[in-house]
C-alpha cells in the first residue's frame, strides 16, 4: 500500500482527473480522501494505492502534470500518522449493551447514538486499530458500517505545504508564424 | 470595450499571433464564425473535422508553434477525437475549440451536445468547458501557454454558445493568465548529474538515442555540439528524425522495430545509453527483459513521468534536452571512441549488400525505389508528410532528413489517414517550402475528402500514393505470423488519377522504375498540387523487422528477393 498526498485546485471536475488516471494507469485505489486547506482555492487529497514503489513514482510524477495538481508527493515509508475514521452500527440488546460498550472502551470508541436494538460507535485511529475492533463486534452483527478513508500526514518538520504564487506561467508564446 | 464572447475568441486568437483556424462550422459554434467573418484570421474550411486536428497538428509540427482546429459540438466535436489522441502521443501542441449547447441546457441531451470535456479527459493535456464571456480570453490564453510548454501536449477549450453571444467588457490586460501555482521542482539532482557525467566519460561503446524531445526543445546546435564533443554516435526515433542531419557520419539511423540492423545492433552491444527526449516506446526497445543489456542508461527527458516508465536507468536529468546537454557539455571530455565507431561501421556495411538499393532494376517498382528517388530529385529538401504503414517505414529508411521540421509523421498513436490533411497545415506552415504528402493506399482512401481543401485553397502540395493493392503493413504481419492468411487486407481503390481530375487536380501514374524520377520532375515544375499514383510491388515487406516483443537484435532480414530473381530470367 502506497500513500500520496496531493494539493490541488478546489474546483469542479478535478477529482475526476485524478480518479481518470489512477483508471488509465491500472492502479487500484483503497481509498481517496479529499477536504479543504486552510485555503479555501485548494483541497488536500490522500490517496491510498494498491501499488508497488514504482507504481507510486509514476503515479505521483503522472499527478503533478495535472494542470490542476499542485503538487503530489508520495509519503510511503517517512514517519508519519494516518488516521481513518469509522462510524459502526451494531445489533445490541439490553442483555449485551454493557459488554459491547466494554469492548468499545478498549478500542478507544465512542458510543454516539443508542436505540433499543443497537448502537453506532465512533472509532478513529489507524486503520489496524479500526478493523481490529470490527473483528470483536462482528459476532453482535454489524448492520450498517461508514468509514472516511486515510488521511495523512508526516511528522514534525517534515512540511508538505501547497505552493503559493498564482502566476502567468511562462511567458505567452505566439505560434510561430511562416 | 464591449464585445460578444464569440468577437473575445476572434480577438485573443489574433492577439496570440494566430493566422489560420482549420475548422468546421455548426450551430453550437456559429456566433463564433460570424465573428471569424469579421477578423482577419484565415479559416480553412476542411470536410472533416478529424482533419481539422491533423491539419493543426500538422502545422504545429512544421512551424514549431501551435497548430488552432475548431469545430462545432457534438459530432463535430467527437469526429476530432482521433486528431487529439494523435496529437497527445506525439506531444504536439494543439488548441481545439469546439462550440457547446447553452450552459442552460447542458446536461440534458440536448440536440448535438455531447460531454467532449469528458471524452477527451485522457487525450489532453488538458480541456475546460467555458460558459461565461468574462472567461473566455483568459481561458484562451491559458489553453496556449498549456498547449506549448514542458511536454507540449492538446488542449481542448469547450465554449457554450451563450458565452459565445454574451457582451461583456473586454480589457486584454485585466484577463492574463491566472494558471495554478505549481511546484517547482529542483530538476538538476546533482548526484544524477554527477553519476551521468561520470558514465559519460568513462563509456567505450557509447550510443545517444535521439527523440523528438531534441526538437521541440529546439536543441539542434547545442545537441550537435555535444554529439562532437563527446564523439559518440546517435541512434533516432521515428520523431528524432531530422534532430541530427541524416548525412553526418556520426549519425547511425532510425532504430528499433524497423531502425537498420547495425542501428539495433550497436545498442544491443552498448555499454552506455545516453537517451535523449525519447520515451523508450516498445517500438523502440522490443522485448525489455533483453534490451540493451550491458548497457548503463542515462535519461534526459522533460517529463519527469518518463522516467523509470519502460526502462530503469542508472541517471535521470529530468529538464528540457537543450538545457540540460547545455549543463552538460563543459563536462564531457572529449574520448576516442574509434574502434567503437569502425565496428559499427563493419556492421553497416553486412547490412548494406541486402538493401534493396542494391537489388538490380528488374523492371519492378518497389516503394524504396520510389522514396529514394523522391529523396533524390528533391535534393532531400521537401517536407514530407507521411500516413501509417509500410511506406512510413520505407520513407523513415530511404528519404534523409538533415533538417528538422521536414518529416511530419504520425509515430506514437500511428493514424492512417495522418498524411493529406497534416500535408495541408504543414503548406500552411511552409508555404515556402515543397510539401509531398507520401500516402499508402489504404490510409488515402480514410482522408482523401481532403482533396477538396487542397482544391479550395489553392494549394500547391503533392501527393505520393503507395500503391500496392493491400494494407500493407499488416499483411507484412499476416505473411510472417500468421502464416500468409490475407485477411481483410487487399483492398480496391478507386482510379486515383481519374479521382485526382474529379477534384480538378492532375493525376499521374507510374507503375515502372523509369518513370519515377520523369514522373517526380514534371510534378514539380508545376505550381499546383499534383497526385502521382505509383503502382508498386504488391507483396514487398519492410525489412529488417523485429518482431513485436522479440529481443531487439532479433530482426527477419530481407531474403535474396525472389521476386527480382524470377523476374530477370526472361
Amino acid at each position: 500500500m502506497q500513500t500520496i498526498v496531493a494539493y490541488v485546485e478546489n474546483k469542479p471536475g478535478v477529482l475526476n482527473r485524478v480518479a481518470s488516471l489512477t483508471r488509465r494507469l491500472a492502479i487500484n485505489i483503497d481509498s481517496l480522501t479529499v477536504g479543504p486547506t486552510e485555503n479555501e482555492e485548494i483541497a488536500r487529497m490522500t490517496i491510498c494505492a494498491h501499488t508497488d514503489e514504482k507504481g507510486a513514482q509514476r503515479l505521483e510524477a503522472s499527478l503533478e502534470k495535472l494542470v490542476d495538481v499542485l503538487l503530489a508527493e508520495n509519503i510511503s515509508g517517512r514517519s508519519m500518522l494516518e488516521r481513518d475514521l469509522a462510524l459502526i452500527k451494531v445489533a445490541a440488546d439490553q442483555q449485551n449493551r454493557p459488554h459491547l460498550m466494554e469492548l468499545i472502551k478498549v478500542f478507544r470508541g465512542r458510543v454516539v447514538d443508542v436505540a433499543p436494538e443497537s448502537l453506532i460507535v465512533e472509532v478513529s485511529g489507524t486503520v489496524d486499530k479500526i478493523d481490529g475492533l470490527l473483528e470483536v463486534l462482528r459476532p453482535f452483527g454489524v448492520l450498517e458500517m461508514a468509514r472516511t478513508g486515510r488521511i495523512a500526514m508526516t511528522r514534525g518538520n517534515d512540511l508538505l505545504r501547497p505552493p503559493e504564487a498564482r502566476s502567468g506561467g511562462k511567458a505567452e508564446t505566439a505560434p510561430a508564424s511562416s | 470595450m464591449k464585445l460578444t464572447g464569440a468577437e473575445i475568441l476572434c480577438e485573443t486568437l489574433t492577439r496570440l499571433g494566430v493566422q489560420h483556424i482549420f475548422g468546421y462550422p455548426g450551430g453550437a459554434i456559429l456566433p463564433v464564425y460570424d465573428a471569424l467573418g469579421k477578423s482577419k484570421l484565415h479559416h480553412i474550411l476542411v470536410r472533416h473535422e478529424q482533419g481539422a486536428t491533423h491539419m493543426a497538428d500538422g502545422y504545429a509540427r512544421a512551424s514549431g508553434g501551435v497548430g488552432v482546429a475548431m469545430a462545432t459540438s457534438g459530432p463535430g466535436a467527437t469526429n476530432m477525437v482521433t486528431g487529439i489522441a494523435t496529437a497527445m502521443l506525439d506531444s504536439s501542441p494543439l488548441v481545439c475549440i469546439t462550440g457547446q449547447v447553452s450552459s442552460k441546457l447542458l446536461g440534458s441531451d440536448a440536440f448535438q451536445e455531447v460531454d467532449i470535456t469528458g471524452i477527451t479527459m485522457p487525450i489532453t493535456k488538458y480541456n475546460v468547458v467555458v460558459s461565461r464571456a468574462e472567461d473566455i480570453a483568459r481561458t484562451v490564453r491559458e489553453a496556449f501557454i498549456i498547449a506549448n510548454s514542458g511536454r507540449p501536449g492538446p488542449v481542448l477549450v469547450d465554449i457554450t454558445k451563450d458565452a459565445q453571444q454574451a457582451s461583456t467588457e473586454f480589457d486584454w490586460d485585466a484577463c492574463g493568465p491566472q494558471l495554478p501555482p505549481k511546484r517547482v521542482r529542483n530538476n538538476h539532482d546533482q548526484v544524477e548529474f554527477d553519476r551521468a557525467v561520470e558514465l559519460l566519460n568513462a563509456a567505450k561503446r557509447p550510443v545517444i538515442l535521439a527523440g523528438r524531445g531534441v526538437i521541440l526543445s529546439r536543441a539542434m546546435r547545442t545537441f550537435e555540439q555535444f554529439v562532437r564533443t563527446s564523439n559518440i554516435p546517435v541512434a533516432m526515433t521515428l520523431l528524432g528524425i531530422g534532430c541530427f542531419p541524416a548525412t553526418d557520419p556520426m549519425n547511425l539511423g532510425m532504430m528499433g522495430m524497423h531502425g537498420e540492423a547495425w542501428v539495433n545492433t550497436a545498442i544491443q552491444e552498448a555499454d552506455l545509453l545516453i537517451a535523449v527526449g525519447m520515451r523508450f516506446d516498445d517500438r523502440v526497445t522490443g522485448d525489455l527483459r533483453t534490451y540493451a543489456r550491458s548497457a548503463r542508461k542515462i535519461h534526459i527527458e522533460v517529463d519527469r513521468a518518463e522516467i523509470n516508465k519502460n526502462v530503469v536507468v542508472d541517471a535521470a536529468i529530468v529538464g528540457d534536452a537543450g538545457e540540460t546537454l547545455a549543463l552538460l557539455l563543459p563536462h564531457i571530455q572529449t574520448s576516442d571512441h574509434s574502434a567503437w565507431l569502425a565496428h559499427i561501421k563493419e556492421l553497416k556495411g553486412g547490412s548494406a549488400v541486402r538493401d534493396i538499393q542494391s537489388l538490380p532494376d528488374s523492371g519492378h517498382l518497389y516503394a524504396a525505389h520510389v522514396i529514394n528517388d523522391l529523396w533524390k530529385v528533391t535534393n532531400g529538401g521537401a517536407i514530407v508528410v507521411t500516413d501509417v504503414g509500410q511506406h512510413q517505414m520505407w520513407e523513415a529508411q530511404y528519404y534523409h532528413h538533415n533538417e528538422p521540421h521536414t518529416l511530419v509523421t504520425s509515430g506514437g498513436l500511428g493514424t492512417m489517414g495522418f498524411a493529406l490533411p497534416a500535408a495541408i497545415g504543414t503548406k500552411f506552415a511552409r508555404p515556402d517550402r515543397e510539401v509531398w504528402a507520401v500516402v499508402g493506399d489504404g490510409g488515402f482512401q480514410m482522408t482523401m475528402s481532403e482533396l477538396a481543401t487542397i482544391v479550395q485553397e489553392k494549394l500547391n502540395i503533392k501527393i505520393a500514393i503507395i500503391n500496392n493493392g493491400y494494407l500493407g503493413m499488416v499483411r507484412q504481419w499476416q505473411e510472417f505470423f500468421y502464416d500468409k492468411r490475407y485477411v481483410a487486407t487487399p483492398l480496391i481503390a478507386p482510379d486515383f488519377v481519374a479521382l485526382a481530375n474529379a477534384f480538378g487536380i492532375r493525376g499521374e501514374r507510374v507503375t515502372s522504375r523509369k518513370e519515377v524520377v520523369p514522373t517526380i520532375k514534371a510534378a514539380r515544375s508545376s505550381d499546383h498540387a499534383v497526385l502521382i499514383d505509383f503502382r508498386v510491388e504488391q507483396e514487398d515487406s519492410v525489412y529488417p523487422m523485429v518482431p513485436a516483443g522479440a529481443p531487439l537484435h532479433e530482426m527477419i532480414r530481407r531474403p535474396n528477393n525472389p521476386l527480382v530473381e524470377t523476374a530477370s530470367e526472361p
